[in-house]
Formats: structure tokens, C-alpha cells, sequence
């Protein structure tokens, strides 16, 4: 194994110290609270929606017409069907605008 | 170990490595194009098992950036998951040690959001159900990513096989699953907001530390309308 490649495996390995660091990292800080505030109990019950909200919200604003009309389709069947249901419902849509549509 | 338990888990993990797969073969085909051979890259897949951060690491890898600049982008990616495991913490308190350490190092989105919709229902999040979740996605990974880096050309375009909305679409599913809990939608509103805005002042990745932060900041300043923790989950939910 040359010297570059050999820097590759130690920038992978880097990366994964510092990856396992964020998700070990949060259990740490918390852990050393005796009591936990009722601010920061709220502030942990809103980590889900408001985390994954920014996964969501650019690629509807940034993604173009097709993805935000796939997105819209998708989430109105959300709020019925399941998870996999909202995927294939949304996969279809996005295929038909691109292949049928545009 | 409880194998009904396992199996739940590995049931409740099978959408989310069906829609996970298509990035692990991007995942695959991009790091060959970026000069990783495909050890490399189902090493990465294998020790890293955090899409989004892979996929910058690479980019900027291809692009010869300085390497501490690449494990901080990679580490300002994954920031979100500081949160995740502070959250998790109450419900994974009866863990092992070794125990926790699969656990957090399995920490994905959809992990952690599943785990807490499970705690929500009233149902115990076990080791058993945790790990049947995680190594169902876990190991089709590194499979998909070793096809891509396989095959990648074959792959082309995401978007004319429309792969590409399946994160966000997928994403915004599990967003809805916790649409009852109280302060949902100004919480969602304020990390929507503030993410598009990140988006487009500041730049990928920061936009999901930005947009989370705000989120959260939010949910801590509201009037505390009752004390969250006297209510038990499950009555929240019924």
C-alpha cells in the first residue's frame, strides 16, 4: 500500500472518530445533569421534528418543480398511508412529470 | 436476546434500507469516480455509516482538500446526531455498555427517529428491536455500496430513475410521525425557516445545524404550558 492510499485509510478512519464523536457526544453531556430542566426536556422533544424539518424544506424550496410537486403529492398521502406508500406515491409522481410531462 | 423483538425490529427497518440502498450504490459509484478503489469505499460505508457525510467526504476528497478540512466538514454533517444522542439518552438508559456503544455507533436518522416513535407508543425500546433495525439497513449498506462501486457507470443520473426524492420524501414521513407532540408546528416552521435561509446565505451542510438549532431554541423558549415530564408518553399519543 502506497503512502497516499495509506493517508486515504487514515482520513476514513478520522472521519469515523469524528462521526461516532457527535453520536456518543450529546449521551455524554446529558448524562452528567442529576436533574433534568423542563426547558431542556422541551428543547429534547422538539430535536426530531426540528432536525428532520431541514432534511425536508430546502429540497422543497431548492428542488426544482418536479421534487416540490412530488414532495406536496407525498405529503398529503402521508397523512393516511405509511411510510413506504408516501415513498412509492411520490416516486411515481416524480417520474410522470419527468418522463411523461416535461 | 428476544428474537420476536429482533424480528420486529428488523421488519420496521426493511422500508428504510429499501429506500437507503439507491444511496449506497450513488454512494459506491461516486467514491470510485473520486479515486477510491471499492475496498475503499465499503471500508468508509463500514466504519462512517452516515450517508450524507460520506458523500461530502468524497467530494471534497476528489477535489483535493486539505484532509482536516475534510473531517470537519464531515463532523459539521453529522452535528445533528449531538442532538440525537442527548434525546435518546432516556430511552436507552437500561443498555449495556457495549450495548450502547452499537447503539450510538448505529445512530442514524432513522434509527433514532424510530426509537423514539417506539418509546412514544408505550412499547420498550430493546437492545433486541434496536439492533434487528440497525443491521437491516447496516449490512445492505455496505453491499449497495460495493455494487455501485462495481457497476457505477451503469447508474447515470439519479434523477431520470427519480431516486433522488426518495430521502426527502422519506424524511418528510417520519417528520409527520411526530406531528402530535405539542409545539409541533412552530418548531417545524422555525427549523424549515431557518434551514432555507442557511441554505441559501450560508451553504450546505450548515443549513441543518442552523435550521435544527433553531428548531430547538425555540421549543426551550416557549411558555412551558405543563411539565412535560408528568405526562407519560403514551397519553400523549391516545
Amino acid at each position: 500500500m502506497d503512502a497516499q492510499h495509506l493517508n486515504l485509510i487514515y482520513l476514513i478512519i478520522a472521519a469515523a472518530v469524528a462521526t461516532f464523536a457527535t453520536r456518543v457526544g450529546g449521551y455524554v453531556l446529558i448524562t452528567q445533569l442529576k436533574h433534568i430542566p423542563p426547558r431542556l426536556e422541551a428543547a429534547l422533544n422538539a430535536v426530531p421534528a426540528a432536525v428532520l424539518t431541514t432534511l425536508v424544506a430546502p429540497a422543497f424550496v431548492y428542488g426544482g418543480f418536479d421534487v416540490a410537486a412530488s414532495m406536496f403529492v407525498a405529503f398529503a398521502a402521508g397523512l393516511r398511508f405509511s411510510t413506504l406508500r408516501m415513498l412509492l406515491i411520490g416516486w411515481i409522481v416524480v417520474m410522470v412529470i419527468r418522463h411523461l410531462v416535461l | 436476546m428476544d428474537r420476536d423483538e429482533f424480528r420486529d425490529g428488523v421488519r420496521g427497518g426493511f422500508p428504510i434500507m429499501v429506500a437507503a440502498s439507491p444511496f449506497g450504490a450513488l454512494f459506491g459509484a461516486l467514491a470510485v469516480d473520486n479515486g477510491f478503489t471499492i475496498a475503499d469505499a465499503v471500508f468508509m460505508s463500514a466504519m462512517v455509516y452516515a450517508g450524507a457525510s460520506q458523500m461530502v467526504g468524497i467530494e471534497l476528497f476528489g477535489n483535493n482538500v486539505q484532509p482536516w478540512l475534510v473531517v470537519l466538514s464531515v463532523f459539521a454533517v453529522n452535528f445533528r446526531h449531538v442532538l440525537y444522542s442527548a434525546s435518546i439518552a432516556r430511552n436507552i438508559r437500561h443498555f449495556t455498555p457495549v450495548q450502547k456503544f452499537f447503539a450510538f455507533f448505529l445512530l442514524i436518522d432513522p434509527q433514532y427517529a424510530e426509537s423514539e416513535r417506539r418509546a412514544e407508543r408505550g412499547l420498550p425500546v430493546s437492545f433486541s428491536w434496536y439492533l434487528g433495525f440497525g443491521l437491516i439497513i447496516y449490512f445492505p449498506w455496505l453491499i449497495t455500496t460495493a455494487i455501485g462501486a462495481v457497476f457505477g457507470q451503469l447508474i447515470g443520473d439519479p434523477r431520470v430513475i427519480g431516486i433522488d426524492v426518495l430521502l426527502p420524501i422519506y424524511f418528510l414521513g417520519l417528520v409527520l410521525g411526530f406531528r402530535k407532540r405539542d409545539r409541533f408546528l412552530p418548531v417545524v416552521a422555525a427549523s424549515a425557516g431557518a434551514s432555507v435561509l442557511a441554505m441559501h446565505f450560508v451553504g450546505s451542510p450548515w443549513h441543518v445545524s442552523i435550521g435544527a438549532l433553531a428548531g430547538v431554541l425555540l421549543a426551550a423558549c416557549l411558555p412551558l404550558e405543563r411539565p412535560a415530564s408528568d405526562i407519560p408518553a403514551v397519553e400523549r399519543e391516545a
